[in-house]
């Protein structure tokens, strides 16, 4: 059984007949807003500050893929299973906090962190935050 | 006398089998870097810039989970015992950290530069479990600046 896989736009790995769902099932960040994790957002003023946005998902994997992240073990290497389940979950925390900016009236978050911690058995959470500003 | 078959099997398995992916993953880091390598990645936050030449900035970020394989997960385990460098996990911290800037860089091929590069790790898994998986994430996040020319 031969499995494509392609690059998508944020260089995670994805089987290919995943893509279009991956990309149906969560929005990018581009364009919405302007991210950065600097202070400033370069070439830009900043006019107002909102304050402290924040975005969080918990997200196990199915037994299926625990099981053959497990026999991955034995060679090592790239989990791709884990990896696309991170990816996907931190853009997830990404737009929730980009959600909640949108409804302060902001047009640029700054000053961005991640964070992740593993909660559960097999479960990871991802955080991110950061300062909702309006720019001009 | 079956278990130890299958423990010394799995361990010739991860040897070889192992030993070769991380050549091979070596080889497309290697090669993919020298693309990369006229893209100025910092980790300072404040680059003497012209603001008013500033097109565009945004967030770039990539990830990546590597894992260790079974030989050196039991050549990890006889260092516990005295203690000491462990060699054998050098290489799987080194790979998710090179990959995961890899990505990253990959994320904005046109930009003039990315600044304020943090890279964060984390061990994902079950730490509880008895067969806990030792894997590792690391995680590269910047600000990339595109230029006017």
């Amino acid at each position: 059984m031969s499995k494509r896989y392609n690059l998508v736009f944020d260089g995670s790995i994805v089987e290919g007949e995943n893509i279009e769902k991956v990309k149906k099932n969560t929005r990018t960040a581009d364009g919405a807003l302007i991210l950065t994790n600097i202070e400033s957002v370069p070439g830009k003023k900043i006019v107002e500050h909102f304050g402290l946005v924040s975005g969080s998902t918990i997200r196990a994997k199915h037994i299926g893929r625990d099981l053959m992240a497990s026999l991955k073990n034995i060679i090592g290497g790239e989990l791709k299973g884990y990896t696309e389940l991170l990816n996907d979950s931190r853009r997830q925390a990404v737009d929730r906090m980009i959600d909640q900016a949108q409804q302060l009236g902001a047009n640029a978050i700054v000053n961005i962190r991640f964070s992740t911690s593993s909660v559960a058995q097999g479960a990871a959470e991802l955080y991110a935050y950061g300062t909702a500003v309006r720019v001009e | 006398m079956n278990d130890l078959t299958i423990i010394i099997t799995l361990i010739a398995i991860g040897y070889i089998a192992g030993t070769w992916a991380e050549k091979r993953h070596y080889r497309s880091i290697e090669k993919r870097e020298r693309e990369f390598l006229d893209l100025p990645t910092v980790s300072i936050k404040n680059v003497n810039i012209d603001d008013a030449k500033v097109k565009k900035a945004e967030i770039v970020y990539g990830g990546a989970v590597i894992s260790v394989d079974y030989f050196k997960r039991i050549l990890a385990g006889l260092r516990n015992i005295f203690g000491g460098a462990v060699k054998s996990y050098e290489s799987l911290i080194d790979r998710a950290r090179r990959e995961a800037l890899l990505r990253m860089k990959a994320m904005a091929p046109d930009a003039t530069m990315i600044i304020n590069v943090r890279i964060e790790t984390s061990t994902i898994g079950r730490k509880s479990h008895k067969k806990s998986v030792a894997c590792l994430e690391a995680f590269a996040y910047g600000t990339a600046i595109y230029l006017e020319e």
